[in-house]
């Protein structure tokens, strides 16, 4: 089911090059700067972050991907062991500025566990958080420094961020609540 | 996946794979200067081993807590095994301690099964009797994967006394069902009559399968379990089916040499070949580690109930 889409390609490949814009004019340049991704999908955008931050100032920051199963908070509450991703880290975060990229900010629960894992890597100077879209509705005090689009929605919404590399195109969907399990893109 | 780990048919092909890609971020996490999750945080895992072991139970237990489980060792000898307690009132026991999973080994067949009925939480079978031994088998499997990157279609012998050894059971049903071929090598003596069944290949000549393997799995001499004579002499065992110096050359480059330890060096395998590149003995231990993480996030991570009720 596709649902209303709210960002198109075009509209995904601006936001993210404003948010590469951003990052840059935040840090003043790409020195120490290193971008880990969330699996899924946070990892596909922290590589194009990465390209683009190489387009406008010619130097790649490296980037991690982070899957943050494992600092969950409801683990033991559903039915079946949440499934786990890759986590790639393989470079030092020690006294880096570490931006932390996802596809939707939603609850902030995911941030807080990515944030319990990166200190698990090291000791980071600072840690910023680039968000495609924020929808609202956190529960814990939580906020994203680079936001693509801020998107009100209700709860029972579902946010789907698709990214070509895993969904073969590049938009942003909303839809209305679906009976079984969400697609996993937000918490 | 079923709520025990008992034996490999408590496991389907596409459990197999879900287990092994999750013990691959187990791996990574190994890896780290940290090597902890916080995953099963508040559960208690017990190991409670009424046979001897050293690399089993210190894997299930460095697995455990580097999932940040609490773990308590129970061994026979120091406790009130040793003055007569039953199998089942020890159970009780620790089931009103409120153990979420039990690892047990036990040299009885059969022995975690008969727990399952004391107990609400997990049994996971690190070894019964002549029966099986599923966490090897996955572990194995796991070593298999990672270096020739597939399972199926795999040439695999596993050679020795096969009739008291549960490594073999296990690792034969969990190849067979990954749709690896398998040959059992051993002396007739050392075969069960019943191998045939298992969809193995069986044969008594090392020779004649060391050039067609990808993977020479060599099993340990069981003699404590040996109640007979089942060859002339240990001298003659090694000769006729050890993987000496001269044999090891006759397999194909590329393939494995494997080893569940303990290792009789001198007996089933030179001391010199368990030592060579081609040799993984020490990855099976570092897997083992990462597969019985996988295991217990998967059997202790879910909230036990019938799924959709709480997604």
């Amino acid at each position: 089911m596709a649902g209303a889409r709210l960002l198109d390609e075009a509209e995904v490949r601006r936001a993210t090059t404003r948010i590469a814009h951003e990052i840059l004019e935040r840090n003043k340049g790409a020195e120490g700067v290193v971008l880990v991704g969330i699996a899924a999908r946070g990892d596909d955008l922290a590589r194009r972050l990465a390209s683009e931050i190489a387009r406008i100032e010619g130097a790649t920051p490296p980037v991690g991907v982070l899957d943050i199963t494992f600092y969950r908070d409801d683990i033991g509450m559903r039915a079946e062991a949440p499934e786990v991703h890759e986590t790639r880290v393989d470079f030092d975060i020690n006294g880096k500025t570490v931006v932390l990229v996802d596809d939707v900010l939603f609850t902030g629960r995911t941030i807080r566990a990515a944030l319990d894992a990166l200190v698990d890597f090291g000791r980071p100077t600072a840690i910023q958080l680039a968000v495609l879209v924020d929808r609202g509705h956190r529960e814990l005090p939580i906020r994203a420094d680079f936001v693509g689009k801020n998107l009100p929605t209700r709860r029972d919404e579902q946010v789907r961020v698709a990214v070509k590399e895993l969904d073969g195109e590049d938009a942003v969907y909303v839809e209305e609540p679906r009976g079984a399990a969400g697609g996993g893109s937000e918490r | 996946m079923n709520k025990h780990l008992l034996s490999i048919h408590d496991v389907t092909a596409e459990d197999v794979v879900r287990i092994l890609d999750t013990a691959e971020s187990f791996r990574e996490v190994g890896t780290r200067v940290i090597k902890k999750v916080p995953a099963l945080r508040g559960r208690t895992v017990v190991n409670l081993f009424y046979e001897s072991s050293t690399r089993t139970r210190i894997s299930f237990e460095l697995a455990a807590k580097r999932l940040s489980a609490d773990v308590i060792n129970f061994s026979t000898s120091g406790s009130s095994v040793a003055k007569g307690e039953s199998l089942k009132d020890t159970a009780l026991t620790l089931q009103a301690m409120g153990a979420d999973a039990i690892v047990i080994r036990h040299a009885s067949s059969g022995a975690p099964l008969t727990l399952t009925k004391w107990v609400r939480g997990s049994v996971l079978n690190a070894g019964d009797g002549t029966h099986e031994h599923p966490t090897q088998a996955l572990l194995d499997l796991y070593t298999m994967r990672e270096r020739l990157g597939r399972l199926e279609g795999l040439r695999v012998a596993i050679v020795g006394d096969v009739l008291h050894s549960r490594v073999a059971r296990s690792l034969s049903f969990a190849l067979v069902k990954m749709g690896a071929e398998v040959t059992l090598v051993g002396p007739p003596t050392l075969i069960p009559p019943d191998a045939p069944a298992w969809g193995v290949q069986v044969s008594y000549d090392v020779g004649a399968v060391l050039p067609k393997l990808d993977v020479c799995y060599m099993l340990r001499v069981q003699r404590e379990r040996q109640r007979q004579q089942y060859f002339p002499s240990v001298r003659e065992y090694a000769r006729l089916f050890g993987l000496t110096r001269e044999r090891v050359g006759m397999l194909p480059e590329g393939s494995l040499i494997m080893h569940p330890g303990p290792m009789n060096r001198g007996v089933e395998i030179d001391s010199d070949v368990a030592d060579l590149p081609q040799s993984v003995i020490e990855d099976q231990v570092t897997n083992g580690i990462a597969i019985r993480m996988a295991l217990l996030y998967l059997l202790l991570g879910g909230s036990g109930a019938e799924a959709g009720e709480a997604a």
